[in-house]
């Protein structure tokens, strides 16, 4: 029940980050989903991946539609302001929120229902635009909290929990993302932690549109033999193109990575991402690439996984809009009102 | 017949073919009667199309200053073949007919009793241009030139004017001055002038502006503060989005740093333009949309996570003709309810009607500050014949010592201090609420919104008393709004009057001018200009005060006169609709018929025994 607070007794031995933060200053209230939903884990996940980053709290905007997906943010950041909207409609209210301050960090949590049903629309002009943004879709192929209907992003021929074969092709939000211009483009794996937290970092590190798909199986209505978004099917046809570490600043570099190619990508705030190839010749900086892989191995059976695209030159929507480096939610009259003396010139050109 | 004979107070009507550059023209002709100090509305019959159909550009000049449409046409120019013998038809009998006469037309094409101005106007400007688009754009010039040998308009403002409109272009202004010449002789030497109806110089318009009302919104919204806007064009309310943009390069590019105290988004949809605006009012930036009653169906969902999660909205709803797509480019007050009651569930928005451009400006800014106090959308219901139609309004006013009124925002110092919040509890009694921005303090003040129910602290709750608390406060929030909108404007009649009459927005001038023909008829009349939504209690007062209270509006379903009804609960047979709705704006002549006829059906005693409407609906 999300209004049963959590005891706020932190055990002194719990390990602090630079902020003297504990993960627990980073969580929320208590989850009301399933036991076993992938989409806790990937709450966890972002709760590591802002403690481990050292981001205030308070300065994160988290922001959701309508859905299991949406629900969530509530069961993280406790700190930070929450803005649960319309189904399908969290991308427009984001890039309002942006244009508001643009000093924030905006993250955006969605599902697949959200995001590539309802919400196509927005989830394609937000990503185009270049919204300074995490987002995060939690796709689990199916509408969990209406029990069980089938989704946009279900594979064809998959089956649902009673049994009805999808016939419709599926839309693959990553290979939309790319196509759009997203310029930070990662999957992952609900169950997958190792490889979520460091991707989460990275697009929080990202400036632009930082786009995550995270396949997150549905234990009350998606996690069957029939399925594939079960934590079966993904386990067995998962295929990780890197493995990839964010290291805030250069200086720190200390990580050393043993065996196998490095690629190291400096962003816009001078963190590093560091990425071990596992597939040879794989340049997640290469845009055609990223979507030529995601179609073979979809062709293949198989889901790829990683850091798929980054451009670390990007720019975001502020930047092509020129907006003033204050928030505009600071600014008042004087700022803004032209004044009464060029009123009356105005007034003048009018007669 | 005798020509018609009057000087400064006739009708004259432009029929031009859409795209033929006849516009800058047209505005020329008006602006020059009014830099001779003679009233004059002019107003824009147009198509939903870019090219090649029949527009319309009505002049009305009356030196008493009524502004509102007339109806009639003294002297039609009649520029379009394809509408001539409907043009020549509205020609009031002893009026006159100007048209190009380069090709000879047969007998049984004119009328006997109007008189008739030929100038082959084609001919000139081919002996003279050899381009096609100049023979084309001075045809109108040049036409302007020969109008104002007959109307007696002063030769030296229309240079002036033109002299103001090319400054810095100089070739394009001597290509204009000789074309206004070309008109001028031919009409000098070969018809006889000037005419019957004729404009003489003046001091009727003084210190007022001649500007149309998007344009003035878009300005409000500048002064007002708004930083984000969010829009999808939409007629008749694109030229508001784009004239912030033009106002925002102007007065909100920072002088030292070259950036932008401005972020204005075309967005996908309406849907996604009025996200952006609840987006940024949550984030507390100021931000409004601009649209027309098909937007506003779009945006009817965000508009309730508006009103129940308590985030500040400014919507311009420049209304036309519905229901659907309707008449995109005719006039109408028809989005009255939509927006009253927008939303699923209980819900119940603010409204303001502005009556012309200097209304549109002050209500604009005004709306930005309502929003903030309020913690609501705001709707700022204007329409077509406002919005996009230059008119003679007071001037802009704005007193610098105005700061922005951002409501109950609580602030770092205040949660630092220990101070309780609960984002929806009423601590003040008025049902407004505190906020606080996202980011504010590290610890206190963070919640999180949504269309949920929920407590006073912005907990999730499904409880019925934490609902009703809510919903009874959100009644008492509206009651609040009741005294801080625009109030209504009142005017007794010269004798104690048994009828009263409602009326609203763009209906103003030509109500002015039907009350003071009724009142030469001997039928005398109360008025109450209503401005906006929730009503005052000096509404129900008004009346209740009178016998028979006339509600005057330009829609078929007397949509203000249900919300009167229903919000007060008064008998609806008092209430007697007065309704214009065929997409043309409601005629001062139109209006003293319908109230005059009730008047004297009911024995020269007013009699609040039926509700049968008068209506124009063709």
């Amino acid at each position: 029940m999300t209004y049963v607070a959590k005891p706020k007794l932190h055990h002194p031995t719990l390990p602090q980050n630079s902020l003297c933060y504990t993960r627990r200053d980073y969580e929320g209230k208590i989850s009301t989903l399933c036991a076993g939903c992938g989409h806790d884990s990937i709450s966890a996940a972002i709760i590591q991946a802002c403690w481990e980053l050292a981001v205030e709290p308070h300065r994160i905007a988290k922001l959701s539609g309508i859905g299991c997906s949406s629900k969530t943010p509530d069961y993280f950041l406790g700190q930070s302001h929450g803005f649960n909207t319309v189904h399908g409609r969290m991308p427009s209210v984001l890039t309002g929120a942006n244009l508001a301050n643009r000093d924030l960090l905006y993250l955006g949590v969605s599902g697949d229902g959200d995001s590539a049903s309802i919400g196509i629309g927005q989830f394609v002009h937000a990503i185009r635009r270049g919204v300074n943004m995490v987002y995060i879709v939690e796709n689990n192929g199916v509408y969990g909290l209406t029990k069980g209907q089938f989704s946009a992003t279900a594979d064809q021929g998959s089956t649902s929990k009673r049994g009805v074969v999808n016939a419709d092709s599926p839309i693959d939000m990553v290979g939309l993302a790319l196509q759009l211009g997203a310029t930070y483009v990662g999957r992952s794996f609900s169950g997958d932690k190792q490889q979520l937290v460091p991707l989460i970092k990275g697009a929080i590190a990202h400036r632009g549109a930082a786009f995550l798909d995270v396949i997150s199986p549905c234990v009350a209505f998606n996690n069957h033999a029939g399925s594939t978004k079960s934590y079966e099917y993904v386990r067995a046809h998962n295929d990780a193109v890197n493995r990839l570490d964010v290291i805030p600043t250069r200086e720190e570099i200390a990580v050393d990575y043993g065996e196998g190619e490095l690629v190291e990508v400096e962003q816009h705030d001078g963190s590093v991402l560091r990425l071990r190839k596992l597939d040879a010749g794989y340049d997640p900086r290469d845009r055609i690439a990223a979507m030529n892989i995601v179609q073979q191995r979809q062709a293949q059976g198989e889901v790829v996984t990683g850091l798929l695209y980054v451009d670390a030159e990007s720019e975001d929507l502020h930047a092509h809009l020129s907006t003033d480096a204050r928030p505009f939610n600071t600014l008042g009259a004087r700022e803004l009102s032209p004044g009464a003396a060029v009123l009356d010139k105005i007034n003048a050109s009018l007669r | 017949m005798a020509p018609i004979s009057a000087v400064n107070d006739f009708v004259v009507k432009f029929a031009n073919v859409n795209g033929s550059g006849s516009a800058s023209a047209n505005e020329l002709f008006a602006k020059a009667i009014l830099r001779m100090g003679v009233p004059v509305s002019p107003r824009n019959i147009f198509p939903s199309n870019i090219q090649g159909l029949p527009t319309w550009y009505e002049v009305r000049v009356n030196a008493r200053g009524w502004l509102g449409r007339r109806g009639g046409v003294d002297l039609m120019v009649a520029m379009n073949p394809q509408t001539w013998d409907g043009d020549l038809k509205e020609i009031e009998p002893g009026g006159y007919l100007f048209y190009d006469s380069t090709k000879p037309l047969p007998k049984s094409k004119f009328r006997d009793d109007v008189t008739v101005l030929g100038v082959p106007l084609t001919d000139i400007c081919n002996r003279t241009y050899s381009e096609a688009r100049q023979r084309q754009l001075f045809k109108n010039i040049m036409y302007i030139g020969a109008l104002s040998v007959l109307l007696d308009i002063e030769p030296a403002v229309v240079e002036t004017l033109l002299a103001e409109q090319y400054k810095g272009k100089e070739k394009l202004l001597d290509a204009n001055k000789q074309a206004f010449h070309l008109g001028r002789d031919y009409a000098t030497e070969h018809l006889a002038h000037p005419l019957g109806v004729r404009v003489e110089r003046a001091d009727a318009v003084g210190e007022r502006i001649f500007v149309d009302g998007n344009a003035a919104a878009a300005l409000g919204c500048i002064y007002g503060g708004a930083t984000v806007c969010a829009w999808y064009p939409i007629t008749p309310s694109s030229s508001v989005a784009e004239a912030f943009q033009k106002y925002c390069m102007k007065y909100r590019v920072d002088a030292q740093t070259g950036t932008n105290k401005f972020a204005i988004i075309q967005a996908e949809d309406e849907i996604a333009s009025i996200g952006m605006v609840v987006g940024a009012g949550w984030n507390g930036a100021r931000a409004f949309t601009a649209t027309s009653g098909p937007g506003v169906s779009l945006m009817t969902e965000f508009i309730g996570l508006a009103y129940f999660a308590e985030i500040p909205v400014t919507i311009i709803d420049v209304q036309r003709g519905g229901p659907s797509t309707g008449m995109p480019t005719r006039t109408q007050q028809s989005d009255v309810l939509a927006c009253a009651y927008a939303s699923h569930g209980d819900t119940k928005h603010v409204l303001l009607f502005p009556e012309d451009p200097a209304e549109c400006f002050e209500f604009s800014a005004a709306a930005l500050d309502l929003a903030d106090r309020l913690q609501t959308p705001v709707f700022v219901l204007t329409d077509l014949d406002i919005g996009m139609n230059q008119r003679l309004c007071e001037p802009f006013r704005w007193d610098d010592a105005r700061e922005y009124d951002r409501g109950k925002v609580m602030t770092h110092a205040e949660l630092e201090a220990g101070k309780d919040f609960g984002r929806y509890k009423d601590v003040d009694g008025d049902g407004v609420p505190y906020r606080t921005y996202p980011g504010t303090h590290p610890t206190r003040g963070s919640y999180f919104t949504r269309g949920t129910s929920r407590d006073p602290y912005a907990r999730y709750s499904e409880r019925g008393p934490d609902y009703i608390y809510n919903m009874e406060r959100l009644l008492n929030k509206f009651d609040t709004a009741r005294s801080l909108v625009p109030q209504p404007v009142a005017r007794a009649a010269k004798q104690k009057a048994r009828c009263g009459a409602l009326y609203y927005g763009s209906t103003s001038p030509a109500m002015a001018e039907a009350i003071d023909a009724l009142e030469r008829e001997g039928v005398h009349l109360d008025t109450l200009r209503l401005r906006a939504f929730p009503f005052p209690e000096s509404v129900r007062e008004f009346i209740d005060a009178h016998d028979t209270v006339f509600v005057v509006e330009q829609n078929r379903d007397a949509q203000l006169r249900s919300l009167v009804v229903n919000e007060f609960g008064i008998d609806p047979a008092r209430l007697v609709p007065v309704l214009h709705y065929d997409g043309t704006p409601i005629t001062a002549r139109f209006i003293a018929r319908a109230i005059s006829e009730r008047v004297r059906s009911a024995g020269g005693r007013a009699q609040g025994n039926g509700v049968g409407a008068a209506r124009v609906g063709g």
